[in-house]
């Protein structure tokens, strides 16, 4: 059979969503954000809810998110997103609001907003890319980093008596009451990838059906700030991530109330 | 037993040779080009292109979108 009768609009089965933007993305090669940004923009359009989705667009690396997908953005000061996003959802109840934020805006600059945002249970998605360093500014050492992860302000690997010990957001947010779902999820390959489109649109779905905060973290790779190669960082970030981010469903109400009244 | 046959179109200038679409595929079809786009990477394309079965892993995991996938069942 020839390539040229398979390559046919009925044989198509999987093609870019029409709500991504032809512009080709400032992102490093390889970097985890392209892939997250699909996942929104297809979740938004399956959903049918492109004219009432507001995002909110942190500072970082996906500050330009706005360029990417053709929704209603709102760029907010850094980590400062989840309360803009307390504001737009409050005065416009009728819409899908979402926040997308980094772990230097989320875990670093942005903690309060985060936490007093979640704990109040405002019905948002909050999408958290943690990839253990500040990626825009050059690999600086972040919350999130790892011990003995070298970045450029920690070239000898992070020291716990200096630095202190990575931040788990996820589960600091899984034991506030006003939350919903919250999940850690992972995009490295396409069964990862699948998986985590499903948690996303979950919590999308969880804000149509205005249930709370629903919180997903991507464990990300930023083989940039890690000086490696997008597959070798996809290698680290298995060994070396998971075990400290360990993915999978932090809290769901859904399935179960928590007994402790969390 | 139905055979399945697959065929991937890059888009050539989009893509930034991060080779995440070659260690996704089950089936060794995708490799990087050694010519470079217009801006100097090595984009992707279908080496093997008979043993594409169009699973659609390689457009998956594509940061930059840059892959399509057609399938048929013959």
């Amino acid at each position: 059979m020839d390539i040229n009768d398979i390559i046919k609009p009925e044989n198509l089965v999987y093609d870019k969503s029409p709500l991504q933007i032809d512009t080709i993305m400032h992102y490093c090669p390889g970097c985890s954000h392209g892939v997250v940004h699909k996942l929104v923009a297809e979740i938004i359009e399956e959903l049918g809810i492109q004219e009432d989705t507001i995002g909110v667009s942190p500072v970082g690396c996906a500050v330009f998110a706005y360029n990417y997908i053709d929704i209603d953005w709102q760029q907010a000061a850094h980590g400062r997103a989840p309360a803009v996003a307390t504001g737009i959802a409050r005065t416009n109840p009728e819409k899908i609001v979402f926040t997308y934020q980094g772990d230097g805006d989320l875990a670093s600059i942005g903690a309060g907003e985060i936490l007093h945002a979640c704990n109040r249970g405002e019905n948002i998605v909050v999408i958290f890319i943690n990839n253990a360093i500040y990626g825009m500014t050059g690999g600086q050492m972040a919350p999130t980093t790892l011990i003995g992860q070298p970045t450029s302000t920690s070239p000898n690997g992070r020291d716990v008596a200096l630095n202190g010990y990575p931040m788990k957001m996820t589960e600091i947010i899984a034991t506030l009451p006003g939350t919903y779902y919250v999940t850690r999820q992972s995009v490295h390959t396409a069964a990862t990838v699948r998986k985590c489109k499903k948690a996303i649109k979950k919590a999308f779905q969880n804000v149509i059906a205005k249930k709370g905060t629903s919180f997903v973290e991507v464990v990300s790779t930023c083989n940039s700030g890690w000086k490696m190669t997008p597959v070798g960082a996809n290698t680290w970030m298995e060994e070396n991530m998971f075990p400290e981010y360990v993915p999978g469903d932090l809290k769901d109400n859904d399935i179960q109330k928590p007994a402790s009244g969390n | 037993m139905a055979k399945v046959r697959g065929a991937v179109v890059v888009e050539k200038e989009g893509c930034k040779g991060c080779s995440l679409c070659v260690e996704a595929c089950p089936q060794e079809v995708l490799a990087l080009h050694k010519e470079v786009n217009s801006r100097g990477y090595h984009y992707s394309y279908m080496k093997n292109p008979e043993e594409c079965i169009g699973c659609s892993n390689c457009g998956v995991v594509c940061p930059d979108t840059c892959i399509t996938v057609y399938r048929v069942k013959f």
